[in-house]
């Protein structure tokens, strides 16, 4: 049988996401992988898991191609695009443009302006610094003394509102030592931190249409669609497997440049 | 790590013009060195868009030490130097082509090692103007103080939306006023005649620059912007000399004769870009390698243009002078601004236009007060900011960087102007 699978990798900063689709551009399945000190191994790891999960042999895959920072570091690839396009034609599998996709990854924040035939007309990344991303999560997490992926428990318990500034983590993260000693209590500071990661994204570029939000924290930290929805007065939309979404986009431009 | 991209150089042509560029830039530091060690002419620091032919006609011979500033940058020795100059009270947020020099002159570096210079020529007075920005007169008063030199300028007006009469006489009143100092200095009288003739020098190098330019209006365009930020050497340092104008005949001469076999600077030119702001000096190679590779040529810039005076009038030295300081693009308002911007857009037929927002110039920043979103709602003009800085190398990202320029020209071969084709792993 001839090859008829493309598979896209998305290397992650935190971690790698994997993502098959048939010859009809049907997701078969998707796969997540720590990455690691090793991008070529999280790779490798997330396209077996993917296969595995899928039950298709490695032969029966017509292409591979990458995304993500590790992109073009990865051998195992055909092709790559960056990871701009593959969020946009991810979105695009889910959603009719015109879109504004909101990513939130571990170490940038990306907004993506569609048109209404589907085509990029802008983007705009976060500055060199992690405000606004996972990355700040991770901090804030640890200035509160809680795992990452206890955050949102954490903060599902607020009462109080409490601002925290959205400009710089270091910044933040002494601003919330701050209000630790003050007595503030750590939940109220959790939700603080999800309203900065929402504040400083929305200071990246004018946000409008209609919203989807994409990326790991996404995924994992639903509170940021909710504060993000509230704060732009309109439902943001999340894509199923919104993590999974830049490798699904890039699959499908594997898919796309296959077919001419 | 710097950005990943293949050799500029591969498949490109080489211009010719090159080797002898390298010889008048070699004798140019030279002579300011010899006249500088030996005493043999007065030395003169000037800004490099500052009223130079006043020093051209007193015989001095002149430094430029933002040029000095650039080669920091781009040999990265800017970025082991710039502590010094923190340390010393100059704050990482103003110019770093400042800090970098001022560090490099504390830690006794200097790109300059590469023409046989153990230090920075000493300047007998320094010669500013802030029709650019205010940091070179902090920056020239810095050596002011450290050398007991005197210095003095021309304070200048900025964010014009017209220059008219008044601004024009005011400006010359101040280049009036200079006169005397820089004749004290110089041990001469200034004569009329010689400043006519470094007048005369300057437009045509002017001109010729501006010849030089205007070729890669052509496709495929025959120079880059990173190529044409090596070229403008002669423009900056030896504006009011013949030097100078021989060479961008040979240079005008040549890239004329590459436009009209259709022969481009790259093998393979998909997109043309405009590129506003500083160049990144420190990565201009990387950068110039990531375009090459992408098949995207950037054919125009403000900055290169920065270096085009087309008021300068021989028969009105002075006055000539005061009207071309202040027509300038970095001192003009958001509206002159943006119709420079309109003009180039069309008059290079470019695809898209790329912002540098250099952190520590945000004069020579053009992405703040909101001009690529009017450009791209106005024009419909595909547009990208990538922040960065000229030399300080620590506000510069280089995945990010890599990443946003892949992203536009991915957004560009999705807008149908050109079929997709993926970068390859």
């Amino acid at each position: 049988m001839a090859p008829s699978y493309f598979a896209g990798v998305d290397c992650g900063s935190w971690n790698t996401k994997a993502a098959l689709i048939d010859a009809d551009g049907r997701l078969v399945a998707t796969a997540v992988v720590r990455t690691g000190a090793d991008v070529q191994a999280a790779a490798a790891r997330a396209v077996g898991e993917l296969l595995e999960r899928a039950r298709v042999e490695r032969s029966a895959l017509a292409a591979l191609w990458s995304t993500g920072f590790g992109r073009h570091a990865l051998t195992l690839a055909d092709g790559s695009r960056t990871e701009i396009d593959s969020h946009a034609r991810g979105a695009l599998q889910f959603f009719r443009g015109p879109l504004t996709v909101v990513d939130i990854g571990g170490q940038d924040a990306k907004i993506i302006v569609v048109d209404g035939e589907g085509r990029r007309v802008a983007h705009k990344m976060n500055r060199k610094c992690a405000a606004g991303t996972g990355s700040f999560l991770e901090e804030m997490a640890l200035r509160l003394d809680v795992r990452i992926g206890d955050l949102p428990a954490l903060a599902a318990g607020s009462t109080e509102e409490i601002a925290l500034g959205s400009f710089c983590t270091v910044f933040t993260g002494t601003e919330v030592l701050a209000l630790i000693r003050q007595g503030k209590r750590p939940a109220d500071l959790a939700r603080a931190a999800y309203r900065s990661v929402v504040k400083r994204v929305l200071e990246m570029e004018r946000v409008e249409g209609q919203v989807v939000a994409t990326g790991g924290v996404v995924a994992h930290h639903p509170l940021v669609v909710q504060l993000l929805s509230e704060a732009i007065g309109a439902r943001v939309a999340v894509p199923d497997h919104p993590q999974e979404i830049g490798a699904l986009g890039v699959a499908v431009a594997a898919r796309a440049a296959a077919s001419g | 790590m710097a950005i990943r991209g293949r050799d500029r150089r591969e498949g490109e042509a080489q211009l010719r013009s090159t080797a002898r560029l390298k010889e008048i830039m070699a004798a140019h530091f030279a002579g300011v060195d010899a006249a500088a060690r030996g005493r043999t002419a007065p030395v003169a620091w000037c800004t490099s868009v500052g009223p130079v032919e006043l020093l051209r006609a007193l015989g001095y011979q002149v430094f430029f030490p933002e040029n000095h500033g650039a080669l920091l940058g781009a040999s990265r020795v800017a970025n082991e130097t710039m502590a010094r100059a923190h340390a010393l009270g100059y704050s990482p947020d103003i110019c770093s082509y400042l800090t970098s020099d001022v560090g490099a002159y504390l830690s006794g570096k200097t790109p300059l090692s590469r023409y046989g210079l153990e230090r920075v020529p000493r300047a007998d007075l320094l010669l500013f103007s802030t029709n650019q920005c205010r940091e070179v007169r902090d920056w020239f008063e810095f050596y002011g103080r450290e050398w007991g030199a005197p210095v003095v300028g021309v304070t200048s007006f900025r964010d014009l939306d017209e220059v008219a009469e008044h601004h024009v006489d005011a400006i010359v009143r101040q280049l009036e006023a200079l006169v005397p100092a820089l004749e004290a200095v110089a041990g001469r009288r200034l004569d009329a005649a010689r400043l006519e003739g470094a007048v005369a020098r300057s437009r045509t190098c002017s001109d010729l620059w501006r010849d030089c330019l205007r070729s890669s209006a052509a496709r495929p365009a025959p120079l880059t912007f990173f190529d044409a930020t090596i070229h403008m050497g002669p423009a900056v340092v030896l504006r009011g000399t013949a030097e100078a104008c021989d060479y961008y005949r040979q240079l005008a001469e040549e890239l004329s004769g590459r436009a009209g076999a259709g022969a481009g600077a790259l093998p393979r030119e998909r997109f043309r870009l405009y590129w506003d702001g500083m160049p990144v000096w420190g990565r201009l190679r990387d950068l110039a390698g990531l375009f090459a590779e992408l098949e995207t040529s950037v054919v125009a810039s403000t900055y290169c243009n920065s270096w085009v005076f087309d008021a300068l009038d021989p028969g009105d030295p002075l006055r000539s002078m005061a009207r071309a300081s202040l027509e300038l693009f970095i001192a003009r308002s958001e509206a002159p601004k943006q119709r420079y911007l309109e003009r180039m857009i069309r008059e290079f037929e470019v695809d898209g236009v790329v912002f540098h927002d250099s952190r520590t110039c945000p004069n020579n920043s053009n992405a703040r007060f909101g001009m690529p979103q009017r450009l791209r709602k106005e024009l419909g003009t595909p547009v990208l900011v990538l922040d960065g800085d000229l030399n300080d190398l620590r506000c510069f990202s280089d995945e990010q960087a890599r990443t946003n320029i892949e992203g536009f020209v991915e957004q560009l071969e999705g807008s149908g102007k050109a079929t997709a084709a993926p970068v390859r792993a």
